[in-house]
């Protein structure tokens, strides 16, 4: 292996100077959950870790215009012990309850799961179905855009050189409303999404869908944002014609690929059954808020 | 010649310097460097818990922490849980109730169970196995590992 430099620096700005002048290879350290497994396969050589875990800002839960900002590096387990996020976001919470072990949890964060770019990510669907914004710092300042937007296949994001991402906004959440996130594993605990699902929904008075936004992990190259899925709940009470419309919606949007985990046509036929049970958590949930 | 950091850290109370190398783990500088090498290596992937120490309070594998971020932190493993020949309650109550086999996971296993017990005094056994499920053993089945861990927190609790 070539030689490696270690910075650890404490600006996001100084960070980001170190990233956008690397003369090779260079890797964010947040938890190091991934990228640490990655060096020691080979599957990556950096010349050059930035660990940003000593810059303030990436480590801190705040409260912001009613919703919440996350630190882009903090642990899961801490996200998972603060108690308004809880109450707020119970579906991003349990994406990240999923993710691996509680000492993996207690070094992976959202930012890092994201940025890994796998498909399979289970903190991703429910950020993604929350309509969660990324903060991203780079060499021409600050930037922000959906989470979403960022991953652009397995392994790949529409990060540029030197751009971190620092944090994510979750937006203020209206009365009768809520979240969550189902996945599907061979295992309860340990394992890999088969396919995960991340619903949030926004309900009138009388129980009436009046929002929602409805994620797909583990059946396409990246997680998916599925509006077909999403219309089908609309103006509904998630009567059986609805949750049938949204199993349909969510099966249809499916790419998935065949392996050790599933077959294709498992993942898409899992997928609608999922769509339904996740759909109708996030509902009994935002009816009881 | 390859570059080497310089650290300086606590490891059951006691202070360490030591240097390494940027790519270099926790678990590596534990073993190789401390020569504290109670920790074990199972999959070096953070996938079976034979590593887990604590550092600053948090559990977590050391195979998926690089020895350089052990830079003023404040590190337990095994090593520190027996206090001078006094075995801790969960070491007497594995030994006792052969909670282990090879040996391989215990340790990781017993500072796994050291953190439960810590958080939650009196865990059911769902709440151990879950708790436990980042530590892997391949000869018990387990079911020796939790009634070692229940006796050990009811011995705990004074019962």
């Amino acid at each position: 292996m070539a030689d490696l430099r270690y910075e650890a620096p404490e600006t996001l700005q100084a960070a980001v100077a170190l990233l956008a002048g690397a003369g090779g290879p260079a890797r964010v350290l947040a938890g190091g959950t991934d990228v640490i497994v990655q060096m020691e396969t080979d599957l990556i050589e950096p010349s050059l870790l930035v660990d940003i875990k000593k810059i303030p800002e990436v480590r801190q839960i705040t409260a912001e215009n009613g919703g919440f900002r996350i630190g882009a590096a903090v642990p899961g387990m801490e996200i998972m012990e603060h108690a308004a996020l809880n109450k707020a976001w119970p579906g991003v919470v349990e994406g990240v309850k999923l993710i691996g072990s509680i000492q993996v949890r207690g070094r992976a964060s959202i930012g890092g799961n994201l940025c890994n770019a796998s498909p399979a990510a289970d903190s991703v669907p429910p950020l993604i179905a929350a309509g969660a914004i990324a903060r991203i710092i780079g060499p021409n300042g600050t930037r922000e855009a959906p989470v979403e937007a960022i991953p652009t296949g397995p392994g790949k994001t529409s990060l540029a050189k030197g751009e971190i991402i620092a944090s994510f906004f979750l937006p203020p959440r209206p009365v009768h409303a809520s979240d969550a996130y189902q996945r599907f594993t061979p295992r309860t605990e340990m394992d890999i999404a088969v396919v995960g699902v991340g619903i949030s929904l926004t309900l009138d008075a009388g129980g009436t869908c009046t929002a929602a936004r409805v994620a797909l992990g583990a059946v396409a190259p990246t997680v998916l944002l599925v509006q077909e899925a999403a219309d089908a709940l609309i103006s509904t009470k998630l009567d059986d014609a609805a949750l049938d419309k949204l199993a349909k919606a969510a099966s249809a949007a499916c790419r998935p690929i065949d392996d050790k985990r599933g077959t294709r046509e498992y993942r898409v036929k899992i997928a609608g059954v999922l769509a339904k049970r996740t759909a109708l958590q996030a509902y009994e949930r935002a009816r009881s808020n | 010649m390859t570059k080497k950091y310089h650290i300086s850290t606590n490891v059951n109370g006691d202070d360490y310097e030591f240097l390494c190398e940027a790519q270099q783990t926790l678990l590596d500088a534990l073993r190789d460097e401390l020569m504290l090498s109670g920790t074990k290596e199972g999959c070096a992937t953070g996938d079976c818990g034979a590593c887990t120490v604590m550092v600053n309070g948090t559990m977590v594998c050391s195979c998926l922490v690089l020895a350089v971020e052990a830079e003023g932190a404040r590190i337990e493993t095994i090593e520190g849980m027996a206090k001078d020949n006094e075995l801790h309650p969960l070491q007497r109550n594995f030994l006792e109730l052969n909670g282990l086999q090879c040996g391989i996971c215990t340790p990781g296993i017993l500072i796994a169970a050291k953190a439960l017990l810590e958080r939650n005094p009196d865990p059911t056994e769902t709440e151990i196995r879950y708790w436990l499920a980042g530590n892997l053993c391949r000869c018990t089945g387990y079911d020796k590992i939790i009634r070692s861990v229940q006796a050990a927190a009811k011995e705990m609790r004074g019962g």
